[in-house]
């Protein structure tokens, strides 16, 4: 704790957890796709999908998913923007069973038809935790640069990845595993100290029995 | 000199020891800790302090209207009071009223400010600080370096009681913003540390038992006016301490005695939008109104 958690964070109001932390879910879920969405729905659950009107929860997120930061002063009038830009949005207040009170799950689809499904929670202060990516549960804050690895499961493949950022002397604070099915599809969550490079990924891709590398870089 | 943020008693300690204000050694402090310059803390605090006074700006402006369409416009009324000389607490103590509420609005109306310590609670401590630059000439430099002292309050209370509604009710927003506050106002009055830790105990005597009770759970009703009702109690509690005034309970004890309240708070009344004035019968049909909800299916 410093004071910049007391006297801080600079944000768009009213509120951290229904705008500011919304603000970040949508961001995230934008980084992972990776390129502009011309197509998101937005699934709202618990206080979101009561309050988001009040709050400005649906503008929050839309304004993440176009690349906006919390203390965006046009985060207000993204709707807007979005519609500009030719991102057409759906908000559908829904419940999500088992989900954290203020919880969103956006589903982003490309210009070229790539469709990723993101899930993600904001649980106070503006902090953020992604539960889900295409179903599968996964864990991260998104308050460091992320490795998203997608790969079959199958023996040696978090070995290969690891043993590759060891040699680049790169540290991981939290890893997550999470599997469809015994041999089915698999995904890493691996949150590294430092930043993540864009040739980190393109390596990782061409490492065996790896389906796709997504690095999210927040810094 | 070692700082911690356990007790408040440990910082005035240090200030008085040191012959210091406690702003300069939480900027010391916090500058090793993050292991940069202090001249880099205080510019990012600086930045901190320029959104608050464009949030302040811009709330007095007329227009203001928050998201929800439910409130605005008060700050305004109360800046109008003043210019037409119909108020009748004088220019210094309208007039922090008058900023607290436009920082709240700004925050409902998804404008940019600074949470201190929250969203809820964001107008209370921009106002004071801003008032002794306006009103009693105080540098901006001071006024930022006040914010060092404001936030060693705010991690002392985090530490032993907490900093929101859901948790602690509206004493730990706007009560622990008010706190801040009047430490802020003191040392920018040149008081000593001993009036800090006063002023805080008399902040927190004055907001004790505070529930948060937001409307549709909104931080608008009644959450902007207590901006304001904050801001003056951080007045009183300074002013209180700068006469030599002393709180017959220590600081550090009516922050025990916050968390404890806060803790045998029912949950109805800890930002659930459903107790106190979010469960009277105008504050139900203003939820139903807006959200098209049936509130008895709820």
């Amino acid at each position: 704790m410093n004071v910049f958690d007391i006297v801080g964070p600079v944000m768009i109001g009213p509120s951290s957890s229904h705008t500011a932390g919304a603000v970040r879910i949508g961001y995230v879920a934008g980084l992972i796709l990776g390129r502009p969405a011309v197509k998101a729905e937005i699934h709202l659950h618990g206080s979101f999908a009561k309050t988001y009107k009040g709050h400005g929860t649906d503008k929050a997120l839309i304004a993440g998913i176009l690349g906006m930061q919390p203390d965006d002063e046009r985060i207000r009038s993204s709707p807007l923007i979005a519609k500009e830009k030719g991102l057409a949005v759906t908000i559908i207040p829904d419940s999500i069973p088992g989900a954290h009170p203020n919880t969103a799950r956006i589903i982003l689809t490309s210009a070229e038809g790539e469709q990723i499904t993101v899930q993600g929670s904001s649980i106070g202060g503006g902090n953020i935790v992604i539960n889900q990516i295409n179903g599968l549960n996964v864990e991260f804050s998104g308050q460091c640069d992320t490795l998203i690895v997608l790969h079959r499961d199958t023996s040696g493949v978090i070995g290969e990845v690891s043993q590759y950022l060891g040699e680049l002397g790169i540290n991981v604070s939290n890893f997550r595993l999470s599997r469809s099915a015994k041999g089915g599809i698999a995904i890493m969550t691996i949150e590294v100290d430092g930043e993540v490079e864009p040739f980190m990924n393109e390596h990782i891709m061409k490492l065996p029995n790896i389906l796709r590398s997504i690095a999210l870089r927040l810094h | 000199m070692d700082l911690h943020y356990d007790t408040l008693e440990q910082l005035l300690e240090a200030a008085r020891v040191e012959d210091s204000t406690l702003s300069s050694l939480v900027l010391q402090q916090q500058a090793k800790e993050m292991e940069c310059s202090p001249q880099s803390v205080f510019e990012r605090m600086e930045h901190q302090y320029d959104v608050m006074t464009q949030a302040v700006h811009k709330g007095l402006e007329p227009g203001v209207i928050s998201n929800s369409g439910l409130t605005g416009g008060d700050a305004n009324r109360l800046a109008a009071s003043i210019s037409g000389n119909t108020h009748i607490c004088g220019d210094l103590f309208t007039g922090a009223l008058a900023r607290a509420m436009a920082v709240a609005e700004i925050n409902a109306a998804m404008g940019c400010i600074v949470a201190a310590p929250t969203a809820g609670s964001c107008g209370i401590l921009p106002a004071a600080v801003i008032t002794m630059q306006l009103e009693k000439g105080i540098s901006k430099k001071d006024c930022v370096m006040s914010l060092f002292t404001a936030s060693a309050v705010g991690m002392v209370i985090a530490k032993n009681a907490c900093l929101s509604g859901a948790q602690g009710g509206c004493q730990a927003e706007c009560g622990s913003a008010g706190a801040m506050a009047a430490a802020a106002i003191v040392e920018l009055a040149g008081g000593t540390p001993d009036m800090i830790g006063h002023a805080v105990a008399i902040a927190i005597k004055n907001t004790l038992g505070l529930v948060c009770d937001p409307v549709a759970g909104l931080v608008e009703i009644p959450c902007i006016k207590r901006n304001a009702s904050g801001v003056a109690n951080a007045f009183v509690a300074a002013e209180l301490a700068l006469a030599g005034i002393k709180s017959a309970i220590p600081a550090d004890e009516t922050i025990s005695a916050m968390k404890n309240v806060g803790d045998g708070m029912p949950s109805s009344l800890k930002e659930t939008g459903e107790g106190g004035l979010a469960g009277t019968p105008t504050g139900q049909r203003i939820y139903r109104q807006l959200f098209g909800i049936d509130c008895d299916k709820e």
